[in-house]
């Protein structure tokens, strides 16, 4: 086949016959430091996919001879860290809390492990700053509905809080005062008053006075007295700032008349005990651990 | 071609030379392939000037990173290591942490002023004397000039066929410019490792891959760049020459041939007059001692390095037929404007560019000495959290959570108290003592260290009137009463 050739007059050198607007685009060769490149390339990839996996196929893909997978890599860092940290794990698991604490290696791989094992299981509810929400306990303060030492935390985070799983799970029962016909609807409210009052906050003094001979009948038995509240029992403090459902007058009547119960898994049932013992000493470092 | 053998016509021992410039411009074409360039040895003052330039920025180069520097147990002693592991750099007395990167951008930045003012004053003295790429090409050039001898013995085997010695001369002269190419790469890698020990470690081929790596990427770079290339770096790579025509002036020196004096250029015979001619007795040797290919007669040109080669062969010409000196000479474009009126020549080194450029430098010299004398080895760094941003108490009082990073840059373990301006009544404890409402707790860090804690601050509610406070920490050496202070926030409820 003859083809004509279109030579440009003014450099002399053959276009490739694609004209815009009267602009032709000449023919120049590529340069030869990039062609060279680029065919070093094409070699190299080749090479490349024999190496390693490259092809898709219908099910599987083309492995590659040096049998190279970024999965079997993960796999091999994994176990790696898992070895690294084996001395660590085993301290941990034989250590008692005391120990945990007052050894600065121990405490500072069960921190670091505490924090990551927080984060995956626990930050859902509690808050990734451990900050709470209402009906999620805040960690960081000093309150503690179950204890606040390394033990209880321990013991709170293993057995969970009103699971079903776990026979020794932690577990208050504070009776729906009005859905229990237990007091009526002025009763309760006066109840209310009565436990503001305690708390410092504003309150209306008759109904506060009512309230505190109700309070003594009906609250005293686990809140206390001076509504200081009593671990034992899991019954929290009345007298104080903090409130896991509200401290204000409508949020109370609400919490008396349907009562409250929030529920937490036994962790020790998912997690192994080296986890939980970090998690403990994680939750407890937050600023409230006794 | 456009290179002819030399065709030396005794005047007087003086050779002319019938050549083109490789790199005339006229001649200069986008597809052309190269042409080499078979520079002629050259003697005189600024070749001598040239040889002690690279004996000593070749010596500084290999010996820097054998040079010893006592800092105590435990600390390394090289003079100058840059140790990524530990992440220090190391400089004699001066240790550098990530943290304090900020020096070595104010070396560069030092450096790259400094080199404006030089480029300013005496145009492109760094491109002819001291840039690596220039020196190491020298470097290359007499180990060129030793194997297959000087500009025409190399221009003879260029064009002769290849015969069994011609073959000899080839691989002699690239092994040795791979051998030099190797040690190149080979001195680099000390600067990031204890010397002596990777010495010892490559010899024997226990060094790390990263090493051998390093010097295998180096010793290809300089072989390609300095060896092959050459001046196809400067000419075509390189952007520090497209920059310097920023810094420079008329007044600014450069490597100029002085028409006026030389023109009308015509060949000399001995004995003949000086009348009605010029100085230039078109001997060439400019044109082939030039290692950039070009004709310096021509005028300015971007691919002149001034490295003032042409000056020397020049002078020794005009010696030998008794004309003064510096027919080819550094000057300024400025002078040749004023021996054109008539004026008297002379090198202005005061005007305003080269005064900023100095006002500059020293301004910047002066805060990175400020900043060096002041430099403290304690450093803190705060992080106030910012979930929760405040926890409450059960007694009201507000808690806010705080990361203390404190760098303890000294080699001894070192106990700082901690204490708190701007709020009254604040308690504090770090995380992992049992204390966490004391007034000044302790933390203690390890030598040479950087290390975390957790802070606790617990202000009274009665103390906070608004939503957020300043709060500046104050860290105490116990020793030395020492501080270093960090200004930061106390959040509260609104």
């Amino acid at each position: 086949m003859a083809e004509q050739k279109d030579i440009d007059a003014l450099s002399g050198i053959e276009t490739t016959g694609h004209e815009w607007d009267g602009i032709r685009e000449l023919d120049n060769p590529l340069p030869a430091w990039w062609l060279w490149i680029w065919y070093a390339s094409i070699v190299w990839s080749i090479g490349y996919w024999i190496a390693y996996p490259a092809w898709p196929l219908v099910s599987s893909y083309t492995k590659g001879v040096l049998g190279y997978s970024s999965r079997a890599e993960v796999a091999t860092e994994v176990s790696a860290a898992k070895q690294a940290q084996a001395g660590f794990r085993a301290k941990l698991e034989t250590a008692s809390m005391e120990q945990i604490r007052t050894q600065p290696d121990l405490l500072e791989f069960a921190l670091a492990g505490g924090r990551s094992a927080f984060n995956v299981n626990c930050s859902q509810c509690h808050g990734s700053g451990a900050q709470g929400f209402a009906g999620y306990p805040n960690l960081n303060d000093d309150e503690w509905l179950w204890g606040g030492s390394l033990d209880n935390i321990r013991k709170t985070i293993t057995h969970g809080v009103r699971n079903t799983d776990d026979e020794d799970a932690r577990t208050s029962d504070m009776p729906a005062f009005l859905r229990d016909k237990l007091l009526t609807r002025p009763q309760v409210a006066d109840v209310a008053d009565y436990v503001l009052k305690l708390s410092g906050q504003t309150h209306d003094a008759p109904g506060a006075g009512r309230g505190a001979a109700i309070f003594a009948e009906q609250c005293q038995a686990c809140h206390g007295e001076t509504g200081a509240g009593d671990i034992e029992q899991g019954a929290p403090a009345l007298n104080n700032a903090i409130w896991l459902y509200g401290g204000d007058k409508e949020t109370i009547i609400e919490t008396v008349s349907n009562s409250r119960g929030g529920v937490m898994p036994a962790w020790g049932k998912i997690l192994d005990t080296v986890t939980v013992k970090q998690l403990a000493v994680y939750v407890h470092s937050l600023g409230g651990g006794r | 071609m456009n290179e002819h053998p030399p065709n030396p016509s005794a005047e007087g021992g003086l050779e002319r030379f019938d050549v083109e410039p490789v790199n005339k411009k006229e001649n200069r074409s986008l597809y052309k392939p190269r042409e080499r360039i078979h520079p002629k040895r050259v003697k005189g003052t600024f070749r001598t000037f040239k040889w002690l330039v690279m004996a000593v920025t070749l010596g500084i180069y290999y010996i820097t990173p054998w040079l010893r520097w006592d800092r105590g147990a435990g600390a390394p002693d090289q003079a100058v290591l840059i140790d990524f592991p530990a992440r220090r750099f190391y400089f004699f007395f001066i240790e550098i942490w990530p943290q304090e990167i900020y020096y070595i951008a104010g070396i560069l930045i030092l450096a790259g002023i400094g080199l404006f003012l030089v480029t300013s004053v005496f145009g492109r003295a760094w491109c002819g004397y001291s840039c690596p790429q220039t020196v190491w090409v020298d470097l290359f050039l007499v180990v060129e000039r030793a194997v297959e001898g000087d500009r025409s013995a190399r221009i003879r085997l260029d064009q002769a066929p290849m015969t069994s010695s011609k073959a000899v001369k080839r691989i002699l002269k690239h092994i040795i410019w791979l051998l030099i190419a190797m040690l190149t790469g080979g001195a680099w890698v000390f600067y990031y490792a204890d010397a002596p020990t990777l010495a010892v470690e490559l010899v024997t081929l226990s060094a790390q891959p990263v090493a051998y790596i390093t010097i295998a990427v180096l010793t290809f770079t300089t072989y390609t760049l300095g060896a092959l290339m050459r001046e196809q770096v400067c000419t075509y790579m390189c952007p520090w020459p497209r920059i310097q025509g920023a810094m420079m002036d008329e007044e600014s020196l450069t490597v100029t041939y002085r028409a006026d004096r030389g023109e009308p250029r015509m060949p000399y015979r001995k004995g003949e007059t000086w009348d009605d001619r010029g100085d230039c007795i078109e001997c060439n040797a400019c044109v082939v001692s030039c290692p950039m290919g070009i004709d310096i007669r021509d005028g300015q040109q971007f691919e002149c390095i001034t490295c003032s080669l042409c000056i020397d062969a020049c002078d020794d010409v005009m010696r030998r037929i008794d004309r003064p000196r510096g027919l080819i000479d550094y000057d300024s474009l400025a002078n040749a404007e004023r021996r054109a009126q008539g004026d008297e020549s002379a090198i202005r080194f005061f005007r305003p560019r080269t005064l900023i450029y100095f006002g500059i430098l020293t301004l910047v010299g002066g805060v990175m000495v400020a900043a060096f004398l002041t430099r403290s080895d304690t450093d803190i760094n705060v992080l106030h959290d910012r979930n929760p941003l405040f926890t409450r108490l059960s007694d009201g009082s507000i808690r806010n959570g705080y990361t203390f990073k404190v760098l303890n840059k000294a080699r001894v373990q070192r106990t700082f108290a901690i204490t708190a301006d701007g709020i009254d009544g604040v308690t504090m404890g770090v995380v992992g003592s049992q204390n966490l409402s004391g007034s000044a707790p302790f933390v203690t860090v390890r030598p040479d260290r950087v290390q975390s804690f957790r802070l606790l601050v617990t202000a009274p509610k009665e103390s906070l009137s608004e939503d957020s406070h300043d709060i500046r920490f104050v860290l105490e050496n116990i020793n030395t009463r020492e501080t270093a202070t960090y200004d930061s926030i106390f959040r509260g409820p609104k």
